[in-house]
């Protein structure tokens, strides 16, 4: 176990850095605290895939007693854990596409915005409809009305470079 | 089990549907994915916004080094070819009471037949501003002529004013506050459409920066202007700090109406200066809420802010000097002797001791730390200069305390427990003010008590923020309305919006990095001693946030900024790949040439000034003095004969004038993929003209 930390050293202070660029971008106060509902953005910003359920797990780990604020110096040891344990992995890129092939049982390649509102907005892990409007206006081709998954596949998979 | 209406919804009911797990499973994954998407992008928005800011107050601190460069000129002042006096008048205009009534013969100045424009009669009625609406929506111009008596009426008008208005709300329905506006018309019209105009039912509170940065300065000051002189009673304005002639000079304000008024420019300009230099500080809404446009500092003191002559102030910028009054133009020529080459320093002033700035700050410039002596106690109206810089120029913190706000060069950064103490003095419960642009348009801190408004949405760029008002009524609590102008009918995606935002903010990085290179490139071969030209990405990030001084998670925005090298540390030389000078001048030192770069937007404000009658062209005589004023003032060493061979080369017409404007081409960082395009485009078509 000591072996390992001091072999680990650079990753983890690596690692630390890199959560607490993450965390200090909403650390609009510069008090070192967020507010919990940012703490989705910033885990998956970090390029983890938790569910809601996890979210919900990690934020009564650290969140300050109900005060709807999270501390650094909690978030940085249980995130840093999360990161180094690899904790909530990528899904990979054909899984995306063969759950869109799920919903378009025809392998049309594409899908009506109706069916696939009703899918995110009632299966799942719902999409407000705030999400599902700017998903649908960001992805629709307009003229033809549909969505054609494999374009907002590769969008969502290409590496917005941060 | 999928609802019955699904039936309605399959096209071929003989296909087989998905078990209700497996449609469970596939939802979650899209939406997790999605999410994650979504969270970068966000993530991305953060960084673009911090930039811009960053850049922003970086902007803001130069700014300080114009203004001190101007007192060095009034110290140091050696006489140019012709009559040197004129420089003084036109940079500092030290005799010209803002209170005294200035010679405006504007019913003397003729409006041809074919001008199509309003044409307003005094006193103003509603058909005189409803015109101006129209006019300004299609894109017209107020002459010349109307501008001038409309700026004589509200000078008039606000001479009448107190330095703090006191506003009620027994007696009219909610008022409504709004922020920065910046010359943005499409804003102020939209809050006109949104919110009404202004009238008995719709009182309003401006609080200041009308001017400076957007386009339609003009416009947006002749509205608000307009309603002011219309209904003095439900149209209340605040200065802002960009109601100030000097900052107008760099952000944008003279130069628009120079441009639009040719001939009338200047007139226009000076009585925009008394104008803004009579506007009121502060308002209060029934004894409880404090409108300003800065913030305020642990100096401030109402009851002395009411008391002062706030015409005096004409510009923060301008620090105020004991010498300034006791002078007049004659004696500042006799007195100032020409010392060429050598700086000048110590010679005798008359009775006067060595003139000092009071600069109250120690300010750290981008490239050196430059500390200036304390200042001594202030005389009255020090202190009446100080406390109006306070209200136009602070920032709330969020930690507890009052310090010198060295990001803007003036103000202060006041904290909780300053404004705490300031509503309990005085009775007051909340403190609203703006000069911050915020995301969302409106902020809260100091646990509520204060409230900053902004009202220039995409103030940085397309999509970059909302804007906002506040409607506050009887029972004080503010209620804010957000609104976004849209430049493009097609709505744009947050992913697009954000895209936008981050390339220009990256570019504007990108320049900064460019204007710096000799510094950075040094600090970074402190890093690099076996000159490898690679550096660890911990040191490349420490050698940038150092030379730059901007607080931008450097280690994120790398991937944009440089290249790695294959075993992953950073190729630094690659950081200045995409940049080129705009004309290369092959006499330029690379010295001389970063100090142009950097310092591109001053010098053109000094060779505007410079230029009197506006032809572009300066005589190398003053080319040449200005200059090594300049470095002599910056502290940058320039060889007089670089300096000669550098101003010969740029006189492209050997009529012994320069176009400076050409001049400043050269100057000018070109990202060299515009480049590429414009060149694409160009060979496309064929020649263009």
């Amino acid at each position: 176990m000591m072996e390992d930390k001091q072999s680990a050293e650079p990753v983890v202070a690596d690692v630390h850095k890199k959560i607490t660029a993450a965390f200090t971008a909403f650390d609009y106060e510069s008090n070192n605290t967020v507010d919990v509902r940012e703490i989705g953005t910033i885990i998956y910003s970090l390029g983890c895939f938790p569910t809601q359920a996890d979210l919900h797990d990690i934020i009564a780990e650290v969140e300050e007693d109900n005060t709807g604020f999270i501390a650094l110096d909690k978030f940085l040891p249980v995130m840093t854990k999360v990161l180094l344990e690899h904790k909530f992995p990528p899904i990979p890129e054909d899984q995306l596409l063969q759950a869109f092939e799920v919903l378009d049982k025809e392998k049309k390649g594409y899908l009506v915005p109706e069916v696939l509102t009703h899918y995110l907005t009632q299966e799942g892990e719902l999409f407000t409809q705030e999400e599902m409007d700017e998903m649908l206006t960001a992805f629709t081709d307009h003229q033809k009305n549909l969505v054609y998954y494999k374009d907002l596949i590769s969008q969502l998979a290409a590496d917005p470079g941060i | 089990m999928p609802p019955a209406r699904w039936k309605i919804l399959e096209t071929d009911d003989t296909v087989k549907s998905p078990s209700p797990a497996l449609t469970m499973k596939a939802a979650v994954l899209i939406q997790r994915w999605y999410r994650r998407y979504m969270a970068r992008l966000e993530m991305r928005r953060r960084y673009t916004w911090n930039i811009f800011q960053s850049i922003e107050y970086a902007g803001e601190q130069d700014q300080l080094q114009l203004s001190s460069f101007f007192s060095f000129m009034l110290d140091n002042f050696t006489q140019l070819t012709g009559n040197g006096s004129d420089l003084i008048s036109q940079l500092l205009d030290p005799v010209v009471d803002p209170w005294l009534d200035r010679e405006i013969c504007y019913n003397l100045i003729p409006v041809p037949e074919s001008y199509t424009g309003p044409r307003l009669s005094f006193p103003l009625s509603v058909s005189d501003t409803n015109a101006l609406l129209s006019a300004f929506k299609e894109q017209q111009t107020l002459h010349a002529r109307y501008v001038l008596q409309l700026l004589y009426e509200t000078k008039k008008l606000l001479k009448q004013m107190p330095n703090i208005i006191h506003l009620s709300t027994s007696y009219t329905n909610e008022i409504t506050i709004c922020g920065d506006l910046h010359g943005r018309l499409d804003d102020l019209l939209l809050i006109f459409y949104k919110n009404g105009l202004p009238s008995a039912e719709t009182p309003y509170v401006f609080n200041g920066d009308f001017v400076d940065r957007g386009k339609k300065s003009m416009e947006v000051v002749s509205l608000l202007f307009a309603y002011l002189l219309l209904y003095p009673d439900y149209m209340h304005l605040n200065r802002g700090n960009h109601e100030d002639h000097i900052m107008n000079l760099r952000y944008g304000f003279t130069k628009e109406v120079m441009q639009k008024y040719k001939t009338h420019g200047r007139e226009i300009l000076q009585l925009f200066q008394d104008v803004f230099s009579l506007l009121p500080v502060a308002t209060v809404i029934d004894g409880k809420i404090l409108i300003v446009h800065g913030g305020i500092s642990d100096q401030t003191d109402l009851d002395f802010l009411s008391s002062i002559e706030r015409h005096k102030v004409k510009s923060a910028l301008r620090f105020p000097r004991r010498s300034l009054e006791q002078l007049d133009i004659g004696h500042s020529c006799k007195r100032m002797r020409s010392t060429a080459g050598s700086r000048p320093s110590s010679h005798s002033k008359n009775q006067l001791s060595m003139p000092y700035t009071i600069n109250v700050l120690q300010v750290p410039y981008l490239d050196s730390l430059s500390s200036v002596p304390p200042p001594p106690p202030p005389p009255q109206h020090d202190r009446e200069w100080r406390q109006v810089v306070d209200i136009l120029w602070s920032d709330p913190k969020p930690q507890e305390g009052c310090s010198p706000n060295t990001f803007r060069g003036g103000g202060c950064y006041f904290g909780p427990d300053v404004t705490r103490r300031l509503l309990l003095r005085h009775g007051l419960q909340l403190l609203i003010r703006s000069h911050e642009c915020k995301q969302e348009g409106y902020e809260f801190c100091h646990g509520g008590q204060v409230i900053t408004i902004f009202s220039a949405s995409n103030y940085y760029e397309e999509g970059s923020n909302r804007g906002a008002y506040i409607k506050v009524g009887r029972e004080l609590v503010p209620r804010f309305y957000q609104y976004q102008v849209s430049r493009t009918t097609r709505k744009l995606t947050l992913t697009q919006r954000v895209r936008v935002a981050e390339g220009s903010a990256l570019k504007a990085l990108k320049e900064k990095l460019f204007t710096h290179r000799s510094e950075l490139l040094s600090s970074l071969q402190q890093y690099d001693q076996n000159n490898t030209g690679c550096v660890s990405v911990s040191d490349w990030a420490q050698a940038f946030e150092s030379v730059l001084r901007l607080d931008l998670p450097w280690r994120t925005l790398r991937p944009h900024l440089a290249r790695l090298a294959p075993d992953g540390s950073v190729d630094y030389q690659s950081c200045f790949e995409d940049m080129e000078p705009g004309i290369p001048l092959a006499q330029v030192t690379p010295n001389m040439a970063e100090t142009l770069f950097r310092y591109r937007t001053d010098i053109e404000i000094i060779f505007n000034i410079i230029d009197k009658d506006h032809s572009g062209l300066i005589s190398i005589e003053e080319f040449r003095h200005t200059w090594r004023l300049f470095s002599a003032h910056l502290g940058v060493d320039v060889d007089d004969r670089a300096v000669d061979d550098l101003a010969r080369s740029i006189d492209f017409n050997k009529d012994g004038s320069i176009d400076f404007t050409e001049f400043l081409e050269a100057f000018r960082v070109v990202h060299k993929l515009d480049n590429k395009e414009q060149l694409n485009g160009k060979t496309a078509g064929g020649k263009c003209s």
